[in-house]
């Protein structure tokens, strides 16, 4: 039995625009989504900006309704039985917020441990574990408006995992973390696996997506659009390359002419300041830098150059072909 | 027993919060000292024994009715802003018993806010401290507290689904100081706004305490305290249950 279902799961917000004469207005943030996580697994949720994944990872934990579908969690519905689910699992969110800025980091614990019915003999032992497990022993003591970032991020994964959880969401816990900190959690985050917890984890980061998870679904507009493992990902775009051109001032345009080439499946501008990085995914061995230098006649073109596709690729490839 | 612990808990870490805060230190030092003096001019005139300490004994519950008003609604917001809003909601036990203990211990600091009023009555106006029932006053003052906290439960209840629900808590300050007769008798008012006397905890709450503190009935009115103290403790905990399921329904919980 898998340990976390989605099945057709769906989420529609509904709001309204104007002041006097209200429009109402429906967003559709997840579209029916069907996925199944296995005990032990570190399951990812890749995706873009408002694809659905924090709202799915809401509706897991059971802070959102789904508007249609099912999902369970331990074989527990959800909607039906949230406290049991509640009890079971243990959820972390990116960001800085979610802590009591005026308290210590072990009020902080100790609090959530009274939520979560960890029993007064076990607390403090319980609490001084995941500190040193987070890396938070010896400041534990310190107020936690005066934490980094990252120091934030380690205590809101102390605290979701606080009470032993069987399942363990984190949506994404390394965000705004700098490299250092981030490698730290993401060694955290392993340990869960190791120690035989499920994990759902939503992440921007491919590196860390390919490095952690057993399995992925990209996830764009609300819907699925590829899943497997990180391999079978980038193997869905290793007939292809990639190549990386370096240019000034391509237009939209030029873009679009790019895209029109045969054996061009996916073109992506990235800014960097003055400079463009574009990435043009091809099919096969076929050697397309002629065709495309040749649209690009009358920009500056500089470095030019061909590779292997990555998962990141495989990830552009899947979103930009929704 | 774990209900117990949830509640000593937050009870204990919102004690601790309130405890960190300069401006709310401030406030506790300062608003005490305008309610007595408000009480002192407005019944220095009277003359009668015992006035005077009526009177600041309604200038405390002021307090402690403001505290548990804005601090109850507060709090929800505040935990919003701060994003905890929904580790509360996502937590196993119901968010009524999560968020019970913070509004206790909100009405709770109120009840220093009557302390110090009848602290600074006495050390600038010369308000007598005599009371009639001691050990009664000792009792009906944590019982009415509680009450107010479990008042202010139902009131914080409103705030999971309206993110701007500032405007009831504006609305209700100046109403219950006068309909409860914190300021002065409510025979004073017209007979129809009796029902809505009745009916508050904190009419019944200072009328025990004044009794306790002057003469009087004691054992009804802290009766009548308990009653409704219990009523709004049953109708806060449904108000949660259903407003967190709405709250669920149209995401009102978090601010993204």
């Amino acid at each position: 039995m898998a340990v976390i279902e989605a099945i057709e799961l769906r989420r529609t917000y509904r709001t309204s625009t104007g002041v006097l004469r209200r429009k109402p207005l429906e967003v559709e943030a997840v579209r029916g989504i069907s996925f199944a996580v296995e005990q032990g697994e570190l399951f990812g949720l890749l995706g873009p900006n408002g694809a659905g994944k924090t709202t799915t990872i809401k509706m897991l934990i059971t802070l959102l309704l789904p508007t249609g579908g099912h999902a369970r969690v331990l074989g527990v519905d959800v909607v039906d039985n949230p406290r049991e689910v509640r009890k079971r699992i243990g959820y972390v969110f990116g960001g800085d917020r979610g802590l009591y800025e005026r308290l210590s980091a072990r009020d902080n614990l100790r609090y959530f441990a009274e939520l979560y019915g960890v029993s007064g003999k076990t607390q403090r032992a319980r609490i001084d574990e995941v500190l040193e497990l987070v890396g938070l022993k010896g400041r534990e003591q310190e107020r936690v408006e005066g934490y980094s970032r990252g120091m934030r991020q380690r205590l809101h994964i102390a605290r979701g995992i606080l009470h032993d959880p069987e399942v363990v969401f984190l949506d994404e816990p390394t965000i705004g973390v700098d490299p250092v900190g981030a490698r730290e959690l993401r060694t955290t985050i392993a340990d869960l696996i190791a120690a035989g917890k499920t994990v759902l984890l939503t992440t921007h980061y491919m590196f860390e997506a390919d490095a952690l998870c057993d399995r992925i679904a990209v996830i764009a507009k609300g819907r699925i659009v590829g899943e497997g493992t990180p391999e079978a990902l980038k193997a869905g775009v290793a007939e292809g390359r990639v190549t990386e051109i370096d240019a000034f001032g391509v237009d939209e345009a030029a873009v679009a002419r790019l895209r029109a080439i045969d054996g061009v499946t996916a073109v992506t501008v990235e800014e960097h300041e003055q400079k463009q990085l574009l990435l043009v995914q091809t099919t096969g061995d076929r050697e397309l830098t002629a065709p495309l230098l040749a649209e690009l006649d009358g920009f500056e073109v500089g470095r030019v150059f061909s590779r292997e596709p990555t998962l990141e690729d495989a990830y552009i490839a899947l979103v930009t072909a929704e | 027993m774990n209900s117990l612990l949830v509640i000593a808990g937050g009870f204990r870490m919102n004690m601790k919060m309130l405890g960190t805060s300069a401006w709310f230190l401030l406030m506790a030092v300062i608003q005490p000292i305008i309610f007595a003096t408000i009480a002192y001019y407005m019944f220095r005139s009277g003359g009668r024994s015992g006035t005077l300490l009526y009177a600041s004994l309604g200038a405390g519950m002021m307090g402690v009715w403001s505290s548990t008003l804005f601090g109850s609604g507060g709090m929800i917001q505040w935990q919003r802003w701060q994003g905890t809003l929904e580790l509360g909601a996502a937590a196993p036990p119901s968010m009524g018993l999560v968020y019970l203990p913070f509004s206790l211990a909100n009405s709770f600091t109120g009840m220093y806010a009557l302390a110090a009023t009848l602290v600074w009555g006495r050390l600038l106006f010369g308000v007598p401290l005599h009371f009639v029932h001691p050990w009664l006053f000792l009792l009906s003052l944590p019982a009415t507290v509680a009450a107010l906290g479990l008042m202010g439960l139902v009131l914080a209840s409103t705030f999971i689904l309206y993110r701007h629900a500032n405007a009831l808590s504006n609305l209700l300050e100046y109403p219950v100081w006068i309909a409860s007769g914190l300021i002065f008798s409510t025979s004073l008012l017209p007979g129809w706004t009796r029902p809505i006397s009745w009916a508050l905890p904190p009419y019944w709450g200072v009328l025990a305490i004044r009794h306790a503190a002057l003469g009087g009935d004691v054992w009804g009115p802290l009766a009548m305290v308990a009653l409704l103290g219990l009523a709004c403790l049953v109708i806060g905990f449904a108000m949660f249950r259903v407003f967190e399921h709405f709250a669920r329904a149209r995401a009102t919980l978090s601010l993204t």
